[in-house]
């Protein structure tokens, strides 16, 4: 790894480029968007990036920064703290653990495994509420939500793939 | 990365595998107790928790104005596009509030005469703070807005916030220069109220629908829909007199009630200093803890 300074700083910068992306989407979904009911509305942009970065590029989005993610997300969202830093640590852990079955598949076999995560991922944080305020609450919410996450993954991951392409492969 | 040698490769790249998967375990544990000691008590991680969003909250505010700016110019669009039939329904609705206007000064000279009659005590002078909303929660489960004022613009615990038309919540966390508001349909929100002309006393309670329930309502009160709900001013959190919604519902799940203000489509808030020291003072809070 030889070069000039700037050089250097090009590779840093693009090897940091999934973490940065992941913590951009974090304060994006956050940003009041004036439309009627939009935080029922707002699909899970950073968990699009853990599921993405984690079949695709598990090497530069390792677990610290997953941790880093979901934290800002649980602050920012000003939930229970530790929530989605759960949620999105257990989905990255089997991202990585089953990219070897999504590996050179279709983009439809990809999309159906994100349906998957995203199904489990809502249902763990309506689960963890609800036993974090001792009480059931309406899952409505998050049906809308979900339908939205589903929907918006191809546009994502397409904005992913592009960015995957100038990424530089390490070892 | 220069190569290494044989031996060494054979036996480091198990180890950093394992090391990979301990790190991993660690974190999602550590996750865990951070979420257990939240439960525990809430306000451990309060200072970090406010640390981080002043740190965001520049960049929140500077991000939220293009898509205010947006959603102004779609407004606009829309306004001009039925402006006749606005106009119409304008002048009608101006028509009956002037009758309105001429019966509230009446009322407002007799009560005048009538106060003065009675030495009556007028309520406290109030103090504003006005400030924009900079974010809107991320959660699905969660209903709370981050506004851009903060302790050194005297924004305190439990204050209410307020628009035009109504309540729409209380400030729940303050850092330096941005606060958060527990918005009324929040799952944790409890307002005493009272309802209708009657005033029957009762706690509006949010259950993270768009429609909050009251609650702990007297087993022989009168409610009818429309009744007009009104902050009670028990607890000493919020003043009284705040308009909040109006019954929307009343079924066999409770009574709902339909709020003023949609808090989705909010830009600027307005909180109100009523020099109240309220139930929800932290510092109180905490000490009261210690003694029991």
């Amino acid at each position: 790894m030889k070069g000039t300074v700037w050089q250097r700083l090009d590779f840093v910068a693009r090897i940091m480029t999934p973490l940065l992306v992941s913590l951009c989407l974090v304060v994006v979904s956050v940003i009041p968007l004036r439309l009627p009911e939009a935080s029922f509305v707002v699909p899970m942009l950073a968990l699009m990036a853990v599921y993405y970065w984690g079949l695709h590029r598990a090497d530069l989005l390792p677990a610290p920064a997953i941790f880093v993610i979901g934290f800002l997300q649980d602050i920012l969202s000003g939930g229970p703290l530790g929530i989605n830093t759960l949620i999105f640590l257990a989905a990255y852990g089997i991202c990585v653990s089953q990219r070897r079955f999504f590996y050179a598949k279709s983009f439809l076999v990809v999309w159906w495994g994100f349906m998957v995560v995203a199904a489990g991922a809502l249902i763990v944080e309506w689960v963890l509420i609800s036993a974090f305020v001792e009480a059931l609450i309406s899952p409505r919410p998050a049906y809308f939500k979900y339908l939205m996450t589903i929907a918006l993954y191809p546009v994502v991951a397409w904005l992913f793939a592009r960015m995957q392409r100038t990424l530089p492969v390490v070892e | 990365m220069a190569k290494r040698p044989e031996p060494f490769q054979r036996v480091a790249a198990p180890l950093r595998a394992m090391a990979q998967r301990f790190a991993f375990l660690f974190l999602l544990i550590a996750a865990g107790g951070v979420l257990l000691l939240g439960k525990a008590d809430p306000r451990v991680f309060d200072r970090a928790r406010m640390v981080v969003t002043d740190g965001f909250a520049p960049v929140l505010d500077a991000l939220s104005r293009p898509i205010a700016t947006g959603a102004a110019i779609f407004d606009e669009a829309s306004f001009l596009v039925d402006l006749r039939q606005q106009n119409e329904a304008l002048r009608a609705e101006n028509a009956r509030l002037i009758q309105w206007h001429t019966a509230a000064r009446n009322l407002a000279a007799e009560n005048e005469r009538l106060r003065g009659l009675l030495n009556f005590v007028p309520d406290n002078a109030s103090q504003f703070i006005s400030a924009r909303v900079i974010a809107d929660t991320g959660g699905t489960f969660v209903r709370s807005m981050l506004i851009n004022a903060g302790r050194r613009d005297g924004v305190r615990v439990g204050l209410p916030v307020v628009v035009g038309a109504g309540l729409i919540g209380r400030v729940v966390d303050i850092g330096q220069r941005s606060s958060r508001i527990l918005l009324i349909d929040d799952l944790n929100s409890r307002i005493p109220v009272v309802v209708g002309p009657d005033r029957e006393r009762a706690v509006l309670a949010g259950d993270n629908s768009l429609q909050p329930k009251l609650i702990y309502l007297a087993a022989n009160a009168q409610v009818r829909q429309g009744a007009r709900i009104m902050t009670s001013g028990q607890g000493g959190v919020f003043p009284p007199g705040i308009p909040v919604g109006a019954v929307s519902s009343i079924g066999a799940k409770g009574i709902r009630v339909e709020t003023f203000v949609t808090t989705s489509e909010l830009e600027y808030i307005r909180i109100i200093d009523y020099g109240l020291a309220g139930v929800l003072d932290s510092e109180r809070h905490r000490t009261a803890d210690r003694e029991y």
